[in-house]
C-alpha cells in the first residue's frame, strides 16, 4: 500500500501540470491539434486512475482546453468526483471549470444526483473558503432541481458569521431564484435585511440582487425605495451608487414622486462629473464640449442646475487666462447665447466675461461691439422679468463696451437711441448709470461722424434726443444715475448752444473720453523699475509714536477714526501724565483677551516699532479668565464698550484735575467741561447726514418723501433744484439754543427699552407685525422682528417669506442660495396662533428710508383641499429704525453740540394735541431716543445710529399755540478710509 | 449581469475567457474572435465602450474594454451594468493582478491562468461583481494560497521541485517562441499596466 502511494507521487512527478500543458502547446505551434489531442489522451488516462490528486490536476489541465475551445463534456462525471474531493487545491480547480457546458444532455441527472450530496457537505464546512468555494463552483452550475434542494441551505448561509460568506450566499440567492422562482419570497425579508449589513461587501452584493431583479420586475420593488435612498446619501461605495441609481432608473417611471427627492443626491453627482470636464478640456476638445454643455443647458429643467451648468461652462472657458480658447468670436457668441437663459443668476458673471475678453482681446471688439449693440438692441427680452431676473446685468456690460469701443459700431446712433429709451429706467440703478456714462460717450463718436458729413443739423438733432431724453435719468432715485445724468444734460445743453453758434465740437467732447484702456497684466507693477532716489522701505512720514497708536487701538474697534484729529490734544499733555496713561493702557491690555484682535493695519504699526515689550502675545497674562467661549459676540462687544467707556470716564477725571490746574490759563472755555470730548470720543470726524424729518415724529409717519426733507449736500439733483429749503431752515435753526441748557441734573437721564418702530398690517389670511431692530454687532445689519398671526380658521404652512432686495438693503440669505430665493418661515401656524420669526437684512447705507416690496408665500389648508395663496406686503425702514437707543451725558450731549460739527435743521408741527410727555414717550419708544433733560415743555433727546452717527433733538412746545417744535441735529461719522 | 470575461493580446491569442451563461465551445471561440475584430481595430484615444456583437446577447450587449500593452480586457455586459463601473472594474482587476504577480506581464497570465481564475473568482461570480475592494480581494486570495500551499505539504514537495527546475528554462523558452510569435516581447517584458 504504502508503496503504491510513493509509486503514485513520483509517477505524479512526471504527469504534465498545467504549465507543462501550456509550455508544451507553444512548443508545438505547427501541429498544436495533434498535440493537444495526445493531451487529451493523457488526461483521459489521468482520469481514470485512483489518485485523487492526478485526476485535480488533469481537471486544471481541461479548463485550459476548455478556454481554448476544446470540448471536455466529456469528463463532467470527474469533475465532479475531483470536486467531492477533500482537498481545497482540486476543488479550486474545479470551480474554475464551465461545468454548466456538461449540463447539456443525460448527465444533468448525474450531476444532480451526485453533486448535491457534495456540494450540501461542502456548504456546512468549518472552513470558509471551502464554503466559498462550494458556492462558487454552484453558480456555475445551478439547476432547477439543485436551486430548489439548496434554497434553505443557502437561505441560512446569508447570516453566516464570515462576511465573505454571507456575500458569496447572496449572490448565489440571485441565481437560485432564476432557476426556482418560488424561493423569492420567503428569501426575499432576508435579503432587504442584507441590504443593511455592517459589511460594505455583503451590502453591495444585496444591492447588487436586487437591482438585477427590479430589472426584471420594478414595481415589487418601490417598497424599497426610502431604504435605497438612505443607501444612496450614506454610501461612499462607487459600485453601490452606481448601481442605486440605475435601480432608481427603473423605478422613476413608477413612482413620479421619486423623481423630485433625487434631484438633489444626484445633482451633486453630475457636479462631480463636472468637474471632472474643467480638467479634461484641451484646446481641441473644448468647443465640441461646450457644445454638449449648451445642449444640456437646454434641456435642463431646474434652474439650479441650469445656472451650475452655466457657470462650469464659464469656469471651463476662462480658466488659465482663457488658455485653450482659440476663437474668441466663438466665445462672445456663446455668451450671448446663454443671455437667453431665463432667470439665471449669474447675469454678472457673463457680463464680467463680456468685459473680461472686450478689454484683453483688442481683435475681437469689432465683433463684440456688434454683439453688443444686438444686445442692446434687444434689452427689452433680457428685461422682460423683473422679478427674478439676473441677466439685465449683462446689459451693464454691452452699454461699456458700446460706448468704450463705440469707434467700431456700426450705427452708433441707433445705439444711442436703444440706450435712452424710456424702459432702461426700469433696470436697476447702476446699470442705468452705466447707461448715461456711456450714451455719452456715444453721443462723442456720434457727433464726430456728423460733423465730419457738415451735417450740423444732424449733429445738433442729436443733442436734442439727449436733452430730450436725458431728463429721465436725472430724475432716478438713484444717485448715482442722478448725479451722472444732471452732469451729462448740462453739458449737452451747453454743446447744443455752441453748436447753434456752429462751433464745431466733436473734437473737444472726444477729448473728455480719451485714452484706450489697455489690459494690464498682474504682474506688469513689478516691471516698472524704481526710480533712482526712490527708496520704498525708507518713511514719507515718521510712523506716530508708541504711545498713540496705542491710544487709539482700543478704540478702534468700535469706531474707524482718524489718528491725525487726536494727535494735537496730546500736544496739551505732559510726559508726567502720558506715563501714567501708558501705564493705565497696559493694564488694560493685560486684562483684555481680545487685544490681540485689533485690526491688522494697526499690528502692522507695532511690528515697525522697535519696542519689543510692546508686542501684545507677551503681555497677555494667563492668570486673567478668558471669556466663555459660547458667550455671544455681542455681550462681549457689550462688554467691551463697557470696560471702555469706565475706562474713559475714570481717565477723564484725571485729566479734570489736571486741567483744573491749567484752567486759568486757558480761559473761560473750561467750564464748558473739556471731558465731555473724551466722553464721546467717536465724534472727532462730523458729516452730514442726509435724514428726513418727518420720520422723527410719529404723526407723520405716513408722509410721502419730499425733496425738502433732505438736506441737499450729499444728494445730486439738478441746478435748478438746488434751491434749497433747508438752507433756510439752517439759517433759523438756533444752534445756540442748546447750548444754553448745559447746566444739566443727570438723574434727568431716562432708558428706554430697545425697540422700535412697529407697523401692523392686517392682512387677509394672516396677520403680520413686524419690528426693525439695529444689530449692535454690525453696523450694516438689521434683524427684523416679524410676528405671523394667523386670523383664518384654516392651518397655514410652507410659508416662504422674500423680499425684493434694493440696492441698498438685502435679506440675508443662506449661502448658495440666490438673491431671489425665499427664506422658509421654520414654523407652521395652527389657526388663532401667531409666532415670530427673525430675518437679518444687511445694509449699506442708513441714511435714507427704505420701503422694500415683499411677499409671504403660504399653504392654506382646509378639510378638503389646499391652496397656495400670497401675501404682498412692504417693509419700511425709516431712518430711526436705524438708531439704537443710547444713554447720552448732558455734558457730553452740551459738548457734541458745541462741537459745531453737527448739521441742524428744524420743523414745526401744527396740530398735535397730545399731551407733551406723551409725545416725549412716544418719540423714545418709537424712534429709539433718550431724553437726555427735560425742562417744562423742552426736551433734549438723543439718539446713536448703528453706524456710529450722532442724532441730537430737541423737542419743544412753543408756548401759547402748544405747537411742537423740534429741532434735530445729527452727524455722520466719516469713515478713517 | 456580466455575460464574460475575455482577455486576449493584440493578436487575438486568448489568455483567459470567462463566460458566465453557457455556450457551446465553437460559439465562444466566435465570441472572442468577434470581440478581437471590434476591439482591436478602435484607436486608442477613442471611447471604451461599444455595442457588444451579435452573437453575444445583440443590442442589450455592451462590450466594455481597456487595452493595456500586449493585452485586452474586455467584459461583455448588458445594460443593467454601468459603463464607468465596469472600466473601474477592470482596473481595480488589473491592480489586483498587478499586486499579485508583481508587476504582471502576459506571460504571467500565460502560465498561471489557474491564479488569475482565482482571482477573478473572489471579484466576479456567477456574472455579477462580488467584490470591489482590491485590499478584500487580495486577503481572500493570499489566504487561499496559503491554504493550498499547506494542504500540498510534503506530498507536493516533489512535485513542486520538478515544476521548479521546469521553471528555470522558463524564460529561454519565449525566447525560442518570439520568433514566430512577435506578441511576446522577451527582452524586457513590460508591465502592462
Amino acid at each position: 500500500m504504502a508503496l503504491k502511494i510513493v509509486k503514485g507521487s513520483i509517477d505524479r512527478m512526471f504527469d504534465k501540470n498545467l504549465q507543462d500543458l501550456v509550455r508544451g502547446i507553444r512548443n508545438h505551434k505547427e501541429d498544436e491539434a495533434k498535440y493537444i489531442s495526445t493531451c487529451i489522451d493523457e488526461i483521459k488516462q489521468e482520469l481514470k486512475q485512483d489518485n485523487i490528486a492526478v485526476k485535480a490536476n488533469a481537471v486544471c489541465k481541461l479548463t485550459y482546453l476548455q478556454m481554448l475551445g476544446y470540448d471536455v463534456s466529456w469528463a463532467a462525471f470527474n469533475i465532479v468526483e475531483v470536486m467531492s474531493s477533500s482537498k481545497f487545491t482540486y476543488k479550486v480547480s474545479c470551480s474554475q471549470l464551465q461545468l454548466q457546458s456538461v449540463d447539456a444532455v443525460l448527465i444533468t441527472t448525474i450531476i444532480n444526483s451526485v453533486s448535491l450530496p457534495l456540494v450540501t457537505q461542502d456548504l456546512s464546512s468549518p472552513n470558509q473558503y471551502d464554503t466559498g468555494v462550494a458556492l462558487t463552483g454552484l453558480s456555475c452550475f445551478v439547476t432547477p432541481d439543485l436551486a430548489r434542494d439548496l434554497a434553505s441551505d443557502i437561505m441560512t448561509l446569508m447570516s453566516h458569521t464570515k462576511p465573505y460568506i454571507r456575500k458569496k450566499a447572496v449572490l448565489i440567492m440571485y441565481k437560485v431564484f432564476l432557476k426556482y422562482p418560488e424561493s423569492l419570497r420567503p428569501a426575499f425579508p432576508r435579503l432587504k435585511e442584507k441590504l443593511e449589513d455592517p459589511d460594505p461587501g455583503v451590502q453591495s452584493a444585496a444591492v447588487n440582487v436586487i437591482c438585477e431583479l427590479a430589472r426584471r420586475n420594478p414595481k415589487n420593488y418601490l417598497s424599497l425605495a426610502p431604504l435605497f435612498f438612505k443607501l444612496m446619501t450614506s454610501s461612499t461605495n462607487n459600485w453601490v451608487l452606481i448601481k442605486i441609481i440605475k435601480l432608481f432608473g427603473a423605478l422613476t417611471p413608477l413612482e413620479p414622486r421619486l423623481g423630485k427627492k433625487l434631484i438633489e443626491p444626484l445633482t451633486n453627482l453630475i457636479h462631480r462629473a463636472l468637474d471632472l470636464l474643467y480638467g479634461m478640456v484641451s484646446k481641441k476638445n473644448l468647443m465640441e464640449i461646450v457644445k454638449k454643455l449648451m445642449l444640456h443647458v437646454d434641456k435642463a429643467e431646474g434652474t439650479t442646475y441650469r445656472d451650475e451648468l452655466l457657470t462650469k461652462i464659464i469656469d471651463i472657458c476662462s480658466q488659465s487666462n482663457y488658455q485653450y480658447i482659440t476663437n474668441f468670436e466663438w466665445y462672445i457668441s456663446i455668451l450671448v447665447e446663454l443671455t437667453r437663459l431665463e432667470g439665471t443668476r449669474h447675469g454678472h458673471l457673463i457680463a464680467s466675461q463680456m468685459l473680461d475678453v472686450a478689454i484683453r482681446v483688442k481683435a475681437i471688439r469689432v465683433f463684440a461691439v456688434a454683439q453688443m449693440a444686438t444686445l442692446l438692441d434687444n434689452g427689452h427680452l433680457l428685461t422682460g422679468n423683473m422679478q427674478r431676473n439676473g441677466i439685465c446685468e449683462v446689459l451693464y456690460a454691452a452699454a461699456w463696451i458700446c460706448g468704450e469701443f463705440s469707434e467700431h459700431l456700426e450705427d452708433p446712433m441707433q445705439t444711442l437711441e436703444a440706450m435712452l429709451r424710456p424702459k432702461v429706467a426700469t433696470l436697476p440703478g447702476h446699470i442705468q448709470a452705466v447707461y448715461v456714462q456711456n450714451a455719452a460717450k456715444l453721443f462723442a463718436t456720434v457727433l464726430r461722424k456728423q460733423e465730419g458729413t457738415t451735417d450740423s443739423l444732424a449733429a445738433q438733432e442729436t443733442s436734442q434726443l439727449l436733452i430730450d431724453r436725458l431728463p429721465l435719468f436725472v430724475q432716478s432715485a438713484n444717485l448715482e444715475v442722478q448725479e451722472r445724468a444732471s452732469c451729462i444734460l448740462q453739458l449737452v445743453k451747453y454743446i447744443q448752444k455752441l453748436q447753434q453758434k456752429e462751433v464745431e465740437v466733436a473734437e473737444e467732447v472726444t477729448a473728455l473720453f480719451a485714452g484706450e484702456l489697455n489690459p494690464v497684466a498682474p504682474k506688469a507693477q513689478k516691471k516698472v523699475p524704481v526710480p533712482d532716489g526712490l527708496d520704498l522701505d525708507a518713511w514719507i512720514n515718521e510712523p506716530p509714536s508708541e504711545s498713540e497708536s496705542e491710544d487709539e487701538k482700543p478704540k478702534a474697534i468700535f469706531t474707524k477714526e482718524e489718528p491725525k484729529h487726536t494727535r494735537p490734544r496730546h500736544t496739551e499733555v505732559d510726559e508726567k501724565e502720558l506715563a501714567r496713561r501708558r501705564e493705565a493702557r497696559k493694564q488694560e491690555q493685560a486684562n483684555n483677551p481680545f487685544y490681540i484682535k485689533t485690526s491688522p493695519s494697526s499690528q502692522k504699526v507695532y511690528q515697525d516699532q522697535p519696542g519689543v515689550e510692546h508686542i501684545p502675545v507677551v503681555q497677555i497674562d494667563l492668570s486673567v479668565p478668558l471669556k466663555v467661549p459660547g458667550m455671544p459676540m455681542s455681550d462681549q462687544y457689550l462688554k467691551l464698550e463697557e470696560e471702555r467707556r469706565q475706562k474713559e470716564r475714570s481717565e477723564r477725571k484725571k485729566k479734570e484735575k489736571k486741567k483744573k490746574r491749567e484752567k486759568h490759563g486757558r480761559g473761560r472755555r473750561a467750564d464748558s467741561g473739556p471731558e465731555s470730548e473724551e466722553d464721546i470720543t467717536p465724534a472727532h470726524h462730523v458729516d452730514i447726514v442726509t435724514e428726513e424729518m418727518p420720520e422723527v415724529c410719529w404723526v407723520l409717519l405716513q408722509w410721502p418723501l419730499t425733496d425738502n426733507e433732505k438736506l441737499p449736500v450729499r444728494t445730486h439733483r439738478p441746478a435748478e433744484a438746488v434751491k434749497s429749503p433747508v438752507e433756510a431752515g439752517n439759517g433759523e435753526s438756533a444752534t445756540p439754543e442748546p447750548k444754553k441748557k448745559k447746566e444739566k441734573k443727570k438723574d434727568k437721564e431716562r432708558k428706554v427699552d430697545l425697540s422700535s418702530l412697529t407697523v401692523y398690517l392686517t392682512l387677509f389670511f394672516s396677520h403680520i407685525v413686524y419690528d426693525v431692530q439695529g444689530n449692535l454687532q454690525d453696523g450694516s445689519q438689521v434683524v427684523v422682528s416679524v410676528i405671523f398671526e394667523n386670523k383664518t380658521d384654516h392651518f397655514l404652512k410652507s410659508m416662504e417669506f422674500n423680499v425684493l432686495d434694493s440696492l441698498n438693503s438685502k435679506l440675508q440669505r443662506p449661502e448658495g442660495s440666490s438673491p431671489h430665493d425665499g427664506l422658509a418661515v421654520p414654523f407652521q401656524l395652527p389657526p388663532g396662533v401667531s409666532n415670530e420669526a427673525r430675518f437679518v437684512f444687511s445694509v449699506q447705507s442708513i441714511v435714507m428710508p427704505q420701503k422694500l416690496k415683499g411677499t409671504l408665500t403660504f399653504i392654506v389648508k382646509t378639510e378638503d383641499a389646499s391652496t397656495h395663496e400670497k401675501l404682498d406686503f412692504k417693509l419700511h425702514f425709516t431712518c430711526t429704525s436705524y438708531l439704537i437707543t443710547t444713554p447720552c451725558y448732558s455734558d457730553a450731549y452740551a459738548k457734541l453740540l458745541e462741537s459745531g460739527e453737527l448739521k441742524s435743521s428744524s420743523l414745526k408741527l401744527e396740530g398735535v394735541i397730545m399731551p407733551f410727555h406723551h409725545l416725549l414717550a412716544r418719540i423714545c419708544f418709537h424712534h429709539h431716543f433718550s431724553v437726555v433733560e427735560r425742562i417744562d415743555s423742552c426736551a433734549s433727546m438723543y439718539s446713536r445710529s448703528i453706524q456710529g452717527h450722532h442724532v441730537c433733538l430737541l423737542v419743544k412746545t412753543v408756548s401759547t399755540q402748544r405747537v411742537p417744535c423740534l429741532e434735530w441735529m445729527s452727524s455722520i461719522l466719516e469713515s478713517t478710509r | 449581469m456580466i455575460k464574460a470575461i475575455l482577455i486576449f493580446n493584440n493578436h487575438g491569442k486568448p489568455r483567459l475567457s470567462k463566460f458566465y451563461e453557457h455556450y457551446s465551445e465553437d460559439t465562444e471561440q466566435q465570441i472572442i474572435r468577434e470581440t478581437f475584430h471590434l476591439v482591436s481595430k478602435r484607436d486608442e484615444n477613442v471611447c471604451n465602450f461599444l455595442e457588444g456583437g451579435m452573437l453575444i446577447g445583440g443590442s442589450d450587449n455592451k462590450l466594455i474594454y481597456r487595452h493595456y500593452a500586449t493585452l485586452y480586457f474586455v467584459f461583455c455586459v448588458d445594460s443593467s451594468e454601468s459603463e464607468l463601473g465596469i472600466l473601474d472594474l477592470i482596473q481595480v482587476f488589473v491592480e489586483t493582478l498587478d499586486k499579485c504577480f508583481e508587476n504582471v506581464c502576459e506571460l504571467d497570465l500565460i502560465f498561471h491562468v489557474d491564479k488569475v481564475h482565482h482571482i477573478l473568482s473572489e471579484m466576479v461570480m456567477g456574472g455579477m461583481v462580488l467584490e470591489t475592494n482590491m485590499n478584500e480581494i487580495i486577503t481572500h486570495v493570499d489566504a487561499q494560497n496559503k491554504m493550498e500551499k499547506s494542504e500540498a505539504g510534503i506530498a507536493g514537495a516533489p512535485a513542486r521541485a520538478v515544476s521548479a527546475v521546469k521553471n528555470m528554462n522558463l524564460p529561454e523558452i519565449p525566447k525560442n517562441i518570439n520568433i514566430g510569435d512577435i506578441s511576446i516581447k522577451v527582452p524586457n517584458l513590460p508591465s502592462f499596466k
